[in-house]
């Protein structure tokens, strides 16, 4: 926001140094654009964790108000454990799958290359879709679990909360997968042959050289994926508004769909905003603290100059 | 801060993924490993090493396929069974009945019309990126002042802003802009939300134009406008194909900002529709699922036909 506004204007001279560049104005539109729909709110919604407002009217200011309500309230408290748990869960079910497939992948053989076309599809499905499929898949009367008692028991996944967490997981799993199996394999693919061959050479197997080349050469592919789905994992409430409505009770009800309920079920939108703040503070640190402790930030700055 | 892990990917990688994703990207591997362009008359007959059968890898990859396919099988024999047909066999028999009643009754419940809102949305999406986003990447590749870098720092930041947490305060912007109910509440948001991504991709494939082409435009004298048109644009075609792909994909699935931007049947989208048509006929699972069908299919189409497109999009995401 504060790097836009004053520099409205190209600097003198700064973009005429040569002949046929273009001027900032070129890429003022879609800054406008940007800024006005997709930062303001960032900026909006801290003001607006302060106010009351039903949605209809003016929201009015109440100061801290909803914060002191927000420490009080046991949902949410249970809310931001269950986020964490499937959060973590998803990273380390997404994580190996999606690294291996993306290596697998990354192969030349035909074979690879039409059954990858195959793994894609999950990912063109929108997330109301997947959630519909799966929903209906899982039905406790109609679905799989009602033809297959032998695995299920009596069938009904979303009745209580381990299987229904579990079934959270296992949809994210395989509507997520695909996505970072990709990024797995746009990194796999630029690791050089010349590794693999020398590998070879001194009598390395497949899994040594896995360990030893291409575990490491993913190594930064690793961490943009994981932030991904914890950001991803922390603010995506529709796998589970459309599953288990958060349900049984409150036991799959995560802080960002307790957020939608609050704002678009009760109203509540200043509430609503304040929880939205936690999740946005909470998923930028995690991301910032992974940076960090994993160097990444490092790597950055040597590139820098070039 | 943000912005860091952003940008380093596509420093280091954009060199050797593009260049051989461009062409013969599985050559070199193959060539060195011994097997020159045996691939296709029989990917394991080389006798490397490294072309040894995998069968640890053989027996993951079947479960995952399982696993993948599964659902889908459900999804598409379902969607021709009668109710009572379904019921009757469970979901992963094979079908006994066919109709194509589910698919008539989903046009019935008003499916025409969630399709129709839905086609709006993308092509106004579509068209927002496609007009915003080429000068930006190139304004943003060329221009060397601090300002474009700070625009460029605030896409990368965006980057990291989840749609999904600040659906209040949009709400806010789009109730006292009076755009809640209305279309181009929707369309605004949505394209909003696929800038960054596709800047970074069409930059991305921008800095891939030789410094010696600007050179050449500007001793002839080129304004930018000109360079822009005849060189920038036609050398990045392919970024610009993917941007479309990937924003149409986008507004396409989008749920979220139709779910708490509209509310009635004359602005319903399609998955919208699926959500509330499961929440009124759950029982009906031939005729929820075959409304699941129809809302793929100009996905899977889009597939079809621009699938480097899009993989190179998606891949990006990650990789840039």
């Amino acid at each position: 926001m504060t790097t836009r506004a004053p520099q409205g204007r190209t600097r003198p001279g700064a973009a005429d140094l040569q002949v046929g560049r273009p001027g900032v104005v070129w890429a003022l539109p879609a800054a406008l654009f940007f800024g006005l729909f997709a930062l303001l709110p960032m900026v909006l919604v801290l003001v607006l964790s302060f106010t009351q407002w039903s949605g209809l009217g003016s929201p009015e200011l109440v100061g801290t108000e909803n914060w002191s309500r927000l420490l009080d309230d046991p949902v949410m408290l249970k809310s931001i454990g269950l986020s964490l748990v499937l959060t973590a869960l998803g990273v380390v079910t997404q994580t190996p799958v999606a690294m291996l497939l993306g290596v697998w992948a990354a192969g030349h053989q035909w074979n690879r290359a039409v059954l990858s076309a195959i793994f894609f599809v999950p990912l063109l499905l929108s997330a109301a879709a997947v959630s519909v499929l799966w929903r209906a898949v899982l039905d406790p009367n109609f679905g799989v679990p009602a033809q297959m008692e032998w695995l299920f028991g009596d069938g009904n996944l979303f009745g209580n909360q381990s299987t229904a967490i579990a079934v959270l997981v296992f949809v994210s799993l395989w509507q997520f997968t695909p996505l970072h199996a990709l990024i797995y394999q746009g990194a796999a693919k630029a690791v050089p042959p010349m590794l693999y061959e020398a590998a070879e050479i001194d009598g390395a197997g497949r899994v040594r050289s896995f360990f030893a080349i291409t575990l490491p050469q993913l190594r930064n592919t690793m961490i943009t994926s994981v932030i991904l789905m914890v950001v991803g994992g922390l603010t995506t409430f529709d796998t589970v508004l459309i599953l288990t409505n958060g349900g049984p009770g409150t036991d799959t009800t995560i802080t960002a769909f307790y957020m939608y309920q609050k704002a678009f079920r009760g109203f509540d939108f200043g509430l609503a905003s304040a929880i939205a703040v936690v999740l946005v503070v909470a998923a930028t640190a995690i991301s910032l603290v992974m940076v960090r402790l994993s160097g990444y930030d490092k790597m950055r700055s040597e590139l820098e100059g070039v | 801060m943000s912005n860091d892990l952003s940008v380093t990917p596509a420093e280091q990688v954009s060199g050797p993924t593009t260049s051989p994703g461009s062409g013969g990207a599985s050559r070199p591997g193959a060539t060195s490993a011994g097997v020159p362009l045996r691939r296709r008359a029989g990917s394991r007959s080389g006798k490397g090493s490294r072309n040894r059968p995998n069968w640890g890898a053989g027996v993951a990859v079947t479960i995952w396929l399982l696993i993948v396919a599964i659902p889908l099988y459900v999804l598409v024999t379902a969607s021709f069974q009668t109710q009572a047909g379904y019921a009757e066999g469970g979901p992963l028999s094979l079908p006994t009945t066919f109709t194509l009643d589910n698919f008539t009754n989903a046009f019935d419940q008003g499916f025409g019309r969630y399709f129709l809102n839905t086609l709006v949305v993308t092509v106004a999406v579509v068209g927002i990126v496609v007009l915003l986003v080429p000068p930006l990447s190139y304004a943003i590749v060329r221009n060397r002042s601090r300002a474009t870098t700070g625009i460029f720092r605030m896409f990368l930041l965006g980057l990291a802003v989840p749609a999904s947490a600040v659906i209040v305060p949009i709400f806010y912007v789009i109730s006292v802009v009076g755009l809640y109910d209305n279309l181009i509440g929707v369309i605004l948001p949505t394209a909003a939300f696929c800038l960054p991504i596709c800047t970074i991709i069409l930059s991305g494939s921008m800095r891939d134009i030789t410094n010696e082409l600007y050179e050449a435009m500007a001793l002839d004298g080129a304004s930018p406008r000109r360079v822009f048109m005849q060189l920038v644009l036609p050398l990045s075609k392919g970024g610009v194909a993917t941007i479309v792909v990937y924003s149409a994909l986008q507004a396409w699935n989008g749920f979220l900002f139709p779910l708490i931007l509209t509310q009635s049947e004359s602005t319903k989208v399609i998955t919208l529709g699926l959500f509330n048509f499961q929440t009124q006929y759950g029982v009906n699972i031939p005729g929820l699922l075959a409304a699941v069908v129809m809302s793929m299919i100009p996905i899977l189409l889009v597939y079809l036909f621009a699938r480097r497109a899009l993989v190179q999009g998606l891949m990006g995401v990650g990789g840039k």
